[in-house]
């Protein structure tokens, strides 16, 4: 168990590094955009002079290294500064939107990892039949069509002609849980739609490549049966990939959702960040920027882990 | 008795929808042969009913950000705005009519001079606290744009204001450098909000407080808020018990929201859709003429944009029929090259229609000395829909004349900073102005810091100064004819079309029949002024 938790270490260590890294490009690219903030809020009513006392008032005289150091020295003790257009809390900006995008990851997660996981095997074992086939063609149609226009077809069919769910997905406080899965499943879904396809094909890919191992033929000489084999003789030595890329899907459920977000009103931080990049809120777009960026470190470190304690071979390598 | 049955069938079915005022319902059944007593009847039996109260409206509204905040000097945004009119309130209003009515202040007055405004307080102005408004509050709402290090965005509309005096008997005065006929007009600026005082006279518009005819029981930027009706309201209306916005950027998700019914009402539709959304049955379409603008303005000092021939040139091959047809689906009214639209009061309607004529502009061409002309053109996707298709479309128009228009596409992002004001030629949009003094004080004044076209025109500075001094109505729009004459024919802007404002509402959900051009929405008055129906 040592050496997986002196791999955690170095690794959450590694990752804290990188976080500085994309902070620093992500503020020098927010400064590279063109305009400043003080126009981004003033827009067409921008003059000179309110130009300049906007400038003062939200610190932007200073230049650009100077800013950067004091959001990082506040950082650095998870202070996140105040939105430089509202003069709220980061925290208090983000802190709700992000448990609402938890919340509808969840929710897709919930529902899409286990089907593709058994839609995989399944392929797997009915591997070139009508059903592998059709499968196979529906999630790769879903996987390459823009997660607006799935959206899209799912509002026109789910909400306006068959009126079985609603076709925004805003919250209110009072909602009750039933409510709100109800209210959030177009959404949900669509994301569903959308990573299902990954990890299905990466799962029958893993399992039909050890399928011409020699033990697995063994094991069918042996007359163990087929569904058998899989489950119990091939997934085993299959999961290290399949749990890379339920990783890489978890992260784009948390990070990828924009889209959906606008398209089904659910507020999401997708569009938190989108209006912050348009206005040049720094800190914001570096709060969000850092929490998608530390979902990615954290979820390719659980990837890692967990396919090392699938795999026992994984812990020594050669 | 009736001379025109049909007519007056048509008129009821009118007055039932909603799409015709109580006045002008009595106007033309009357004009029909009804008297009046009977035209009354049918007004309250057959004809629509009175606005009744109760009900929560839900709106869904563009235009809204997370960053969306309450200072109202910073107001941009539409959910902004639209939150400046429901919360809070304006010294005066645009009526649903488009003229200028009471709001907070309830009678004015001006010197003859028109250098001194006085604004009496209604005493029934009451803040969401409970406070009355008085006098010193809006002195504190009025000196948040004034001043040195002053970020409002008003600040060049309330330049001319040298002082305010607060008189002690629940009236305020403006005493202004120069005179402004027009000072009751820039009051319902969607930035002179009406916010309470701080101890030291300063605006407190941190808490979003207001005295308009609803109060906040949720607020969410970039995602909603709910109201209840703030009960000690000054003015009429706020039919609604309860109203709620829903930001909805998308407008196919604004859309599909209004035809599911998930919301009551729905701003700014799409104008490609209006076709398909008018036929179905729940949902009714209001399409307002407005004095927003398009807006071509040339550098006029820059060539070859200073010779006059070449700017009329530009003028006459653009055929505004066609880009308002393809681009805006009929959804705009024509321009005339002059910025002052149909929906602004003083409009001179008899300055005569410039053409699409590619004849006359080879023939200003040569004039010029030119037999073929290439000049660039910037635009960007953002300014209005279908921005830079409208800009192709000119460029096509311009062919016959001899004239190559380069079109650039600009980025969205920047484009107030990096390219209007800077580049020589490009496309603009305009929000809606109250009056055309503001708007060619704005953009067409002399030393105007946003004077687009870099127009200089000594005739024009001197009737528009004219013009702010001047309270009789009459002699004012004579000289809104010269200078909308002087823009038209040696003006730097070539105008295509004013948009209208296109949005939509249940069917179950009444309005006067009148809808004010000032925004969107009735003027963002939807919730003070619509009612739900039985």
């Amino acid at each position: 168990m040592g050496d997986i938790l002196k791999l955690v270490g170095q690794r959450l260590g590694l990752g804290l590094v990188i976080l500085l890294v994309i902070s620093i490009i992500i503020f020098f690219m927010v400064e590279l955009l063109p305009g400043d903030i003080a126009q981004a809020v003033l827009g067409q009513g921008a003059t000179e002079e309110n130009l300049t006392a906007l400038r003062k008032e939200m610190g932007l005289d200073k230049p650009a290294p100077v800013r950067y150091l004091q959001w990082l020295s506040g950082a650095v003790f998870l202070d996140f500064g105040n939105s430089i257009v509202t003069g709220e809390q980061v925290s208090s900006v983000i802190g709700q939107r992000f448990m609402n995008t938890l919340f509808l990851a969840a929710y897709a997660a919930v529902i899409s990892v286990p089907v593709a996981i058994s839609l995989g095997i399944l392929v797997a074992l009915l591997r070139n039949s009508i059903f592998d086939r059709v499968a196979n063609v529906l999630t790769l149609t879903s996987i390459s069509s823009p997660e607006f226009f799935l959206g899209y077809i799912l509002i026109l069919y789910f909400a306006v002609k068959w009126n079985m769910f609603p076709a925004i997905a805003s919250l209110s406080k009072d909602m009750s849980f039933g409510e709100l899965l109800n209210r959030t499943f177009l959404p949900a879904l669509t994301l569903v739609l959308v990573v299902v396809a990954h990890m299905m094909r990466m799962t029958r890919a893993a399992i039909i490549n050890l399928l011409a191992s020699p033990y697995i033929e063994m094991a069918r000489l042996k007359g163990v049966p087929p569904l058998k084999v899989i489950v119990r003789h091939a997934l085993p030595n299959a999961w290290a990939p399949i749990i890379n890329v339920v990783a890489l899907n978890l992260a784009y459920l948390i990070t990828g959702v924009v889209l959906v977000e606008v398209v089904f009103v659910y507020p999401g931080i997708g569009q938190v960040l989108v209006d912050a990049v348009s206005k040049r809120d720094f800190p914001v777009v570096q709060a969000c920027c850092l929490i998608f960026a530390a979902t990615f470190i954290l979820l390719n470190l659980a990837a890692d882990v967990g396919a090392i304690l699938t795999n026992p071979r994984l812990r020594h390598p050669k | 008795m009736v001379k025109d049955q049909t007519m007056l069938d048509r008129l009821t079915a009118a007055a039932k929808e909603g799409s015709v005022s109580r006045r002008s319902f009595m106007n033309y059944s009357m004009a029909a042969g009804v008297t009046a007593s009977a035209a009354t009847g049918l007004w309250g039996t057959s004809a629509k009913a009175e606005p009744k109260r109760g009900g929560k409206f839900r709106v869904a509204q563009h235009d809204g950000n997370t960053s969306d905040q309450h200072d109202p000097g910073k107001y941009q945004s539409n959910f902004e705005i639209s939150y400046g009119h429901t919360v809070r309130a304006y010294l005066t209003m645009i009526n649903a009519d488009g003229t200028l009515g009471p709001d907070v202040a309830s009678e004015w007055s001006a010197t003859p001079d028109a250098k001194e405004w006085t604004f009496k307080l209604n005493p029934a102005a009451t803040f969401h606290s409970g406070a009355k408004v008085t006098a010193k509050d809006i002195l504190a709402s009025m000196n948040h744009h004034r001043g040195e290090g002053s970020t409002s965005a008003a600040k060049a509309l309330l330049a001319s204001v040298e002082d305010l005096v607060d008189n002690g008997d629940g009236s305020v005065t403006f005493k202004l450098s120069a005179p402004a006929a027009d000072l009751p007009w820039i009051m319902p600026d969607y930035h002179l909000a009406i916010v309470p005082a701080n101890e030291d006279g300063t605006a407190n518009w941190q808490s979003g407080e207001g005295c308009g005819p609803y109060k906040v029981v949720d607020l969410e930027f970039g995602v909603g808020a709910t109201f209840v009706r703030h009960d000690e309201w000054h003015g009429e209306g706020a039919w609604f018990d309860e109203v709620e916005y829903l930001v909805i950027n998308d407008p196919n998700a604004r859309q599909t929201a209004l035809v599911t019914g998930d919301v009551d009402a729905c701003s700014l539709l799409e104008n490609k859709t209006l076709g398909l959304l008018a036929r179905n049955p729940n949902v009714e379409v209001d399409n307002v003429s407005s004095a927003q603008c398009i807006t071509m303005p040339m550098h006029m000092d820059v060539a070859p944009f200073d010779n006059n021939d070449v700017r009329l040139a530009l003028k006459y091959s653009i055929n505004r029929e066609e880009l308002i047809e393809k681009i805006t689906f009929g959804a705009a009214t024509i321009g005339n090259d002059f910025h002052h639209s149909p929906a602004m009061p003083y409009f001179p309607a008899e300055i005569e229609q410039r053409a699409y004529d590619p004849d006359k502009a080879k023939f200003h061409l040569k004039q010029a000395g030119l037999d073929s002309l290439d000049v660039s053109f910037s635009t960007a996707e953002s300014i209005t829909t279908g921005a830079v298709d409208a800009a192709i479309l000119y460029a096509e128009h311009a062919k016959p004349a001899g004239i190559n228009i380069k079109v650039v596409r600009e980025p969205n992002d920047g484009y107030w900073s990096d390219v209007w004001l800077v580049k020589p030629w490009c496309m603009v949009t305009w929000g809606a102005r109250p009056t055309p003094d503001v708007m060619y004080t704005l953009a067409y004044k002399d030393d105007a810091a946003w004077n687009e076209s870099h127009f200089q025109n000594e005739r024009f500075n001197e009737v528009l100064l004219q013009a702010k001094a001047e309270l009789d109505d009459v002699k004012r729009a004579e000289m809104y004819h010269e200078m909308g004459m002087i823009s038209r024919d040696e003006g730097a802007t070539v105008i295509p079309y004013f948009p209208n404002f296109v949005y939509g509402r249940r069917a179950n959900v009444k309005h006067s029949g009148q809808l004010s051009p000032a925004w969107q929405m009735d003027g963002y008055r939807h919730a003070s002024r619509w009612w739900f129906e039985g």
